[in-house]
């Protein structure tokens, strides 16, 4: 199979064209990730864009992308495949006349025909070039998890009456956690791993800049800046990337060229969530705002 | 394993500098599996569980990529052998001590042999640099730090390291001590304030006394500060690589895991890291013990949902439902020691249980040294719980004589306040090392809060070889109490809420 990518500069260039600014880290295990043929585990808090970059992968390699949701109690029937049993019961049903043996029957209504493929399956069976995604992989019970193994490890799906299907081609695998819960190290194993964190001073501008084209330097660096500020103190969720980009947006409607206190102290439910975050950073920021957005009419 | 060689480490790095040093080959290439191998070996003394397959994993992937690029050979590494983020700091130790040699880059050639010649030199004045000043060698890192020129940040770094380091070859320190020798010659904790000057000066035609723009100006000097002294370290660590070889260099700079700290032993580093690693943990347990909880055991029959999903069926109740019983929480108490010794065990302690609080009915929590003084009220007041920590050590009344642990007194205190509003649901908690300055123990209050709770516990922050040694009367206690847990690193009070939350 044709490798994806030549280098890891060649990640990082062409991440870019879809609009993903990788650091070397990220590129360095995204570029390994194909050459070895390996799943990725990607960690981190929430909103530094874990899913963003599967999807950019998918983008810039002209993958199809096949995205598994992850959720307490997902099971095999909805990550692996189900036998469509309405269908089975009807073709039953439509043999009574004819009265062929049960064996035949056997045969016929388990064929792939009355397989009803899930993401996991899907990806196994794809033709064309497929990013897989694996959302929130830490929501599955740990039971659920093994239920993984078997594809990550040998890209293969055992079905006993149709036997082991092997996948065609190997995708690119992005296994996204919020690391609510420590996965078995069996699934660890399995995977590269790629920690990401808050984006430093200089990434964070540039993915501003990309994001929101029409802002200007001036601004984006002003808003890393800010956001940096905040994320240094001891809150209870941080602002995220998308919620610096979605402030910086805010600033632009706003019409504002220039940051000053007031309109941080205006615009900071942007960037956080929470009342006692608001507080404590218009104290240490020193920014006032005024009436509390929570408090005013209407 | 084959011993360590550090000879060869400096060979597999010496190729690393060819143009096609990059190539498939080099993964076969015995003396950089050597150093693989002791880098390998290293971490695992370091304490990270790294598997055979993983080991496997690195070989592989470090001959797809560009040995030359440090950034992807540490990605490559890190990806494939450090499975946990917070192994991560371990991991960055480590690599640094085996790979220094990358860390040069640009001046590596022309200062390796500088180290020599300072150090045989005398300390003022060695080699090419004795007609610099340390005037102007401050002068132009200044100059180098307001354009953030990185280069050029790394030459005067390596400078200022022959100059005022004072290095001897051959001493075992991890560098900690040439570094702050270091760092203050160059005044290093003045220059934020000089560079701040600086900045005013040039811009002075903007509104000066905005103290947003100071503070967020102050944040990106302080942060470049931080890149010159990870230069700086690095550099020195470079140097005594040099010296010392790698896995001396590495045995020294060997450090416990966050989650292995010990309570009573942290250093102030290892404190903010335990700090930073109890926010994760707390988040991730509750998600697990919420889970388990909820599908442990199922409740009665639902009769209507069965008969409702009959229908299905045919009427058939081919498929029973149940209700999920609401689960009853534990209700907490703890009741913490925060005297000198053990205050810093109480306080994770603390920190640890109320950020768990959702997985508890009720918490409450007294503290004591020879008084006893609620402080529920803190953490009520405040959903913030490192200020309510704050205004614990601060604000609670716990001297009754003379501020020495007094057990015996906090605990009588306790029992009369408070006996009657412990409940069967309640499971009390106690923490402290049971070191009662050989006051009365009045073990008695313990027998009457066990008879009335569900479950009495105690904690102790000491190693389990030092009870009942000296004034500890941890046993007079103990033969009350459901458990005592030797309780000195988060993994051990990990493992205990654990336990209770199921009990």
């Amino acid at each position: 199979m044709a490798d994806r990518f030549d280098s890891v500069p060649d990640v990082v260039a062409r991440l870019r064209e879809a609009d993903y600014l990788a650091d070397t880290n990220i590129a360095g295990v995204v570029y390994l990730a194909d050459r070895l043929e390996k799943p990725v585990l990607v960690e981190g808090p929430a909103g530094v864009g874990k899913t963003e970059l599967a999807k950019a992968i998918a983008e810039t390699t002209g993958s199809r992308l096949i995205r598994l949701q992850c959720y307490e109690g997902l099971d095999e029937s909805k990550a692996l495949y189900e036998w469509n049993y309405k269908k089975q019961l009807l073709r039953i049903q439509a043999d009574r006349e004819h009265e062929s043996d049960w064996a035949e029957v056997e045969q016929d209504i388990f064929s792939e025909a009355f397989l009803l493929t899930r993401p996991l399956l899907e990806a196994i069976r794809a033709e064309e070039p497929v990013v897989l995604l694996i959302d929130e992989v830490d929501r599955v019970e740990m039971e659920t998890e093994a239920l993984l193994l078997e594809v990550l490890s040998d890209f293969q799906v055992s079905i006993p009456e149709l036997g082991t299907i092997q996948g065609k081609q190997r995708p690119i695998v992005v296994l996204t956690s919020n690391n609510t819960r420590e996965l078995s190290e069996a699934l660890k194993r399995r995977c590269l791993y790629l920690h990401v964190d808050y984006p430093d001073l200089e990434r964070e501008k540039d993915i501003v800049r990309v994001r929101v084209p029409e802002i200007d330097e001036e601004l984006a660096e002003q808003v890393a800046r800010v956001v940096r500020s905040i994320r240094q103190l001891d809150l209870k969720k941080s602002p995220s990337i998308s919620e610096t980009i979605d402030w910086a947006r805010t600033l632009l409607y706003l019409g504002k060229h220039d940051i000053d206190p007031e309109v941080i102290g205006e615009t900071l439910h942007v960037l956080l969530k929470y009342q006692s975050d608001i507080v404590k950073a218009r104290k240490e920021l020193q920014v006032d705002g005024g009436a509390l957005p929570a408090a005013r009419p209407g | 394993m084959p011993p360590f060689n550090a000879a060869k480490l400096t060979d597999a790095v010496a190729g690393l500098g060819e143009p096609d040093g990059g190539g498939a080959g080099f993964g076969s290439d015995p003396s950089m599996l050597d150093v693989l191998q002791g880098f390998v070996h290293e971490l695992r003394a370091a304490g990270l569980p790294v598997s055979m397959t993983e080991n496997l994993d690195a070989m592989r992937a470090i001959e797809h990529i560009d040995l030359g690029d440090r950034d992807t050979f540490k990605a490559a590494l890190g990806a494939t052998l450090v499975k946990h983020h917070q192994h991560w700091a371990a991991f960055e130790t480590v690599f640094d001590v085996y790979f220094s040699f990358f860390a040069a880059g640009i001046a590596g050639d022309e200062l390796s042999g500088e180290f020599a010649d300072a150090a045989q030199a005398p300390p003022e004045g060695g080699g090419a640099m004795g007609d610099v000043s340390p005037e102007d060698l401050a002068q132009m890192l200044l100059d180098a730090l307001m354009t953030m020129d990185r280069e050029q940040l790394r030459r005067l770094a390596a400078m200022a390291v022959s100059r005022f380091a004072g290095m001897e070859p051959g001493r075992p320190v991890g560098g900690t001590y040439y570094l702050y020798r270091t760092l203050r010659q160059l005044d290093f904790d003045a220059l934020t304030a000089r560079m701040m000057g600086r900045a005013r000066e040039e811009q002075r035609e903007q509104m000066a006394g905005d103290a947003l723009a100071d503070r967020l100006q102050q944040e990106e000097f302080e942060a470049r500060l931080r890149e010159l002294r990870d230069i700086v370290e690095a550099e020195i660590r470079r140097r005594l690589v040099a010296d010392r070889g790698v896995e001396a260099m590495a045995r020294t700079l060997r450090k416990p895991l966050p989650e292995d700290v010990d309570f009573m032993h942290a250093s102030r580093e290892e404190m903010q890291a335990l700090q930073r690693a109890i926010y994760p943990l707390t988040r991730a347990l509750a998600a697990r013990l919420a889970q388990r909880r909820r599908r442990r055991n199922r409740g009665a029959l639902d009769f209507r949902s069965t008969v409702r999903h009959s229908l299905s069926y045919g009427g058939v109740p081919a498929e029973p439902k149940f209700r999920h019983p609401k689960p009853s929480k534990p209700e907490i108490m703890v009741v913490a020691d925060i005297s000198g010794s053990v205050a810093s065990f109480a306080r994770f302690t603390l920190q640890f249980v109320y950020a768990m609080a959702s997985q508890f009915s009720k918490v409450r929590s007294w503290v004591f040294i020879d008084g006893v003084d609620e402080v529920t009220r803190f953490f009520q007041e405040s959903d913030d719980i490192a200020e309510a920590i704050q205004r614990v050590n601060t604000e609670a009344d716990v001297v009754w004589v003379d501020g020495h642990s007094d057990y015996g007194h906090a605990f009588e205190v306790f029992h009369d306040r408070h006996l009657l509003e412990i409940t069967p649901k309640t499971s009390v908690i106690l923490l402290g090392d049971a070191r009662n300055n050989y006051h009365s123990a009045q073990a008695w209050v313990l027998d009457e809060l066990r008879k009335r709770a569900r479950h009495l516990y105690w904690l102790n922050p000491e190693p389990i070889g030092y009870w009942d040694t000296g004034d500890s009367i941890v046993s007079e206690y103990g033969v009350f109490c459901d458990g005592v847990y030797e309780c000195r690193n988060l993994r051990q009070l990990e493992q205990f809420v654990t336990a209770i939350v199921d009990g």
